[in-house]
């Protein structure tokens, strides 16, 4: 028998607490530019070094640099941009309305902008996101209307889901953005599942599944990575990263081994880490993928490496659980901030057209959500009917639910 | 028409369901190469190839999961849990997802798919092979339940789930899948041969989700029963020499409240007959409807004849399974009331 002493459990934690000093000197950054950039049919075994770096465009000076730049036009660099500002403008507002109590709950983006809308540029049309609840830039840079997403947050009578859906829980077919679900995990297996059925079919579509960091301890994340990995499925696997769950930091999923990207490799899927808050290195990486995955050549996995700077939701106070001041610690900087600073140096942009671009920007947000407010709000003005409950639980109301909705009255 | 046992009308559905449908999909544990532990899919990979018929991983949420998003992209799943007593793994996926989809969307994403399971017990297969977990879906708003009876309705009921638009739970009771039973397992068994509704057509054909059928008609007591039970019913019914009418509800939800409102207002007596353990089982669905919409018309009370609220045993598995005598004094009861 081994004379041991008593075991004990271990717990992980945070490196600081509220009222410490916000440090990041375990985030190892590798030099923009300095990850190689290898050819889409790459053998999983021969780039695993690529799930424990972070592959990044954007240096310091703005400039990009490096194997993975170069992928964008200065015209589709000033559209990411600007649908950056838009989500954080949108954001802002329906962050407001929520205080106001035009509605129940809202979640912000603010500091992850990159991360949904330049992916939503590596896409084509009639592609299918499984998205999470922090992912509207895919709407916003698909254009989808801003107005009808705040129909859904006020539940008004424009409401295109019927008042039955959370805020922020969008659906739209059209735009690739598949109903969000509230239970974690559970879309990001559908995905696998979309992505085979276009295989079956021989289309030419893929699907992405979308995750954060603390639900990829849920065990339908490694569903999917099994079915992804035996049926080849033509998937892109994200995992944002943004090192918070609620009050949960990163460590407690990821436990002490590796990187979540790592978690690939065992099922012999390719696995990239990438700069989340590098709009050119998000794109750049999520292209490659979808180049992949178009080619035949199976799923990806990727984690974006990010900071959720604001609250988890609007339930959420983050200042009972990290120091105020961590974000702007966050050695990633900002992702419109660093866009921006990019195209300056470009002399594509200036620092005048930022501030014009702003306002304007503020102005269509506002405006939208004039008209939005004229269909009313959580509280105020016009709802969905209460007939609306009982619609749309099959596609054919069976009698049971037809005798409830008479006795509710309609 | 041919002579089949529920597991080759359960087979032939799918057969003529995925020659009629390129989009109709088949997938599970063991079910491609092999055909299923049970032999259900047998010969539909040979047939249709390995991406419409195909072996899984070892992972139930996996399958339902992955069945949702093909659902979403526009093919119709149907996918088999090995057994019901697996599904547990699913069950987010089924109720929470595969359940709401339709709803939480406002229609613009839908969830087509099969989910099979064989059920129950009487194959001696223990605690972790006969559950009964209908009531555990018939509880969940939008999907729908079926258990057949016999290999007509399997086939016909299956086919419809297949091209229904909502997600269906097709649960298949085990004790039935090879055919004979006379409701009496201490006795030997009669051959589907000698029973009418051994007779299935080759082709396609469906049976309406939401029917139930008078297996037998009486007019001293209704017995509401499905699945095995239906057998074991009729068994009672005739030992006991009791007017009995019996139905079989074939599907749980939607429930034909109809038919059974009909036969309890004529007979003014109701025996509820299942499988599945007492307690919050799918019998206390039908009492309550029963008293709700039959209270001036009930002669005694309405009693429930369900497995006990246990685990089910392996060796004393005929114990525990309702039989004909359990039910004959049910029926004696209220017949005396």
């Amino acid at each position: 028998m081994v004379d041991s002493a008593r075991l004990s459990l271990h717990v992980p934690e945070p490196a600081v607490r509220p009222g410490g000093q916000p440090d990041f000197s375990n985030v190892k950054i590798a030099k923009a530019g300095s990850v190689p950039r290898p050819e889409v049919d790459v053998a999983s075994e021969d780039i695993r070094d690529l799930a424990y770096s972070i592959i990044r465009v954007l240096n310091r000076e703005g400039e990009a640099v490096g194997p993975w730049a170069g992928s964008l036009s200065d015209e589709a660099l000033l559209t990411g941009l600007r649908n950056m500002m838009k989500l954080r403008a949108f954001d802002a507002r329906m962050l407001m309305a929520q205080r106001q109590g035009k509605t129940s709950f809202y979640m912000q983006h603010l500091g992850e902008e990159a991360v949904s809308c330049a992916f939503r540029k590596a896409l084509e049309k009639g592609d299918m996101n499984f998205p999470t609840y922090r992912q509207a830039g895919l709407l916003i840079a698909d254009d989808y209307p801003m107005v009808e997403m705040m129909n859904q947050i006020y539940s008004n009578e424009s409401d295109p889901l019927r008042g039955r859906q959370l805020p922020i829980m969008y659906s739209s077919k059209e735009h690739g953005f598949f109903t969000i679900s509230g239970n974690l995990a559970t879309q990001y297996v559908q995905a696998v599942g979309w992505a085979m059925a276009s295989a079956i079919k021989n289309d030419s579509r893929i699907a992405a599944a979308w995750i954060g960091d603390g639900s990829t301890a849920e065990s339908d994340f490694h569903s999917a990575l099994v079915f992804a990995s035996t049926y080849k499925a033509p998937v892109i696997l994200n995992i944002v990263n943004n090192q918070w769950a609620i009050s949960t930091f990163q460590g407690i999923a990821r436990g002490g081994s590796g990187t979540f990207a790592a978690r690939g490799l065992g099922f012999g899927i390719p696995a990239l880490r990438v700069d989340g808050n590098d709009y050119l290195a998000v794109h750049a990486v999520a292209y490659w993928a979808a180049e992949r995955a178009r080619r035949n050549l199976g799923p990806t996995l990727i984690e974006y490496v990010t900071y959720r700077v604001g609250a988890h939701s609007t339930s959420d106070d983050p200042s009972a659980y990290r120091p105020k001041t961590e974000s702007e610690a966050w050695p990633l900087g900002d992702p419109v901030l660093r866009l921006k600073k990019h195209l300056i140096i470009k002399g594509a942009w200036s620092e005048e057209r930022h501030v014009q671009a702003e306002a304007e920007i503020m102005d269509e947000v506002i405006e939208a959500q004039r008209q939005a407010e004229a269909h009313g709000t959580l509280h105020a003005g016009g709802r969905p009917s209460v007939r609306d409950i009982f619609e749309g639980v099959y596609a054919e109301m069976p009698p049971h639910i037809r005798r409830q909705r008479q006795k509710a009255g309609y | 028409m041919a002579r089949m046992t529920m597991i080759e009308a359960v087979r032939s559905a799918m057969d003529v369901s995925m020659a009629r449908d390129d989009n109709v999909v088949v997938f599970g544990e063991d079910v491609g190469y092999f055909g299923g532990v049970f032999r259900s899919t047998q010969g539909l990979q040979a047939k249709y190839g390995r991406t419409r018929c195909f072996d899984t991983p070892i992972s139930e949420s996996g399958i339902v999961g992955t069945a949702i998003g093909m659902a979403a992209y526009g093919l119709k799943p149907c996918v088999e849990i090995q057994f019901a007593d697996y599904m547990y793994p699913a069950y987010d996926q089924l109720t929470q997802e595969a359940a709401r989809i339709r709803y939480r969307s406002n229609g613009d994403f839908t969830c087509p798919i099969v989910v099979r399971m064989p059920t129950g017990g009487g194959i001696f297969g223990g605690q972790t092979h006969s559950q009964s977990p209908e009531a555990l879906f018939t509880h969940v708003c939008g999907l729908k339940v079926i258990v057949p009876s016999n290999p007509y309705d399997a086939k016909g009921l299956l086919i419809a789930a297949i091209e229904d638009p909502d997600p269906v739970m097709f649960l298949e009771p085990k004790r039935l899948y090879n055919g004979p039973f006379d409701g009496h397992h201490e006795r030997p068994v009669t051959p589907w041969s000698k029973h009418d509704l051994g007779e299935v057509p080759d082709g396609h054909y469906t049976i309406p989700i939401g029917k139930a059928e008078v297996r037998r008609a009486g007019s001293a007591v209704t017995v509401v029963a499905y699945g095995t039970m239906v057998h074991v019913a009729l068994a009672a019914a005739e030992d006991a020499g009791i007017d009995a009418e019996v139905i079989d509800l074939r599907s749980l939800l939607p429930l034909d409240l109809d038919t059974i409102v009909k036969s309890v207002t004529k007979t003014g007596r109701c025996v509820v007959v299942h499988e599945a353990t007492l307690t919050s089982g799918f019998g206390a669905e039908v009492v309550s409807l029963v008293q709700e919409h039959c209270f001036y018309h009930l002669e005694a009370p309405v009693v429930r004849v369900a497995g006990w609220d246990t685990p089910y045993p392996h060796a004393q598995e005929w114990d525990y399974f309702p039989g004909p005598g359990r039910v004959g004094r049910a029926l004696a009861e209220v017949m005396e009331a």
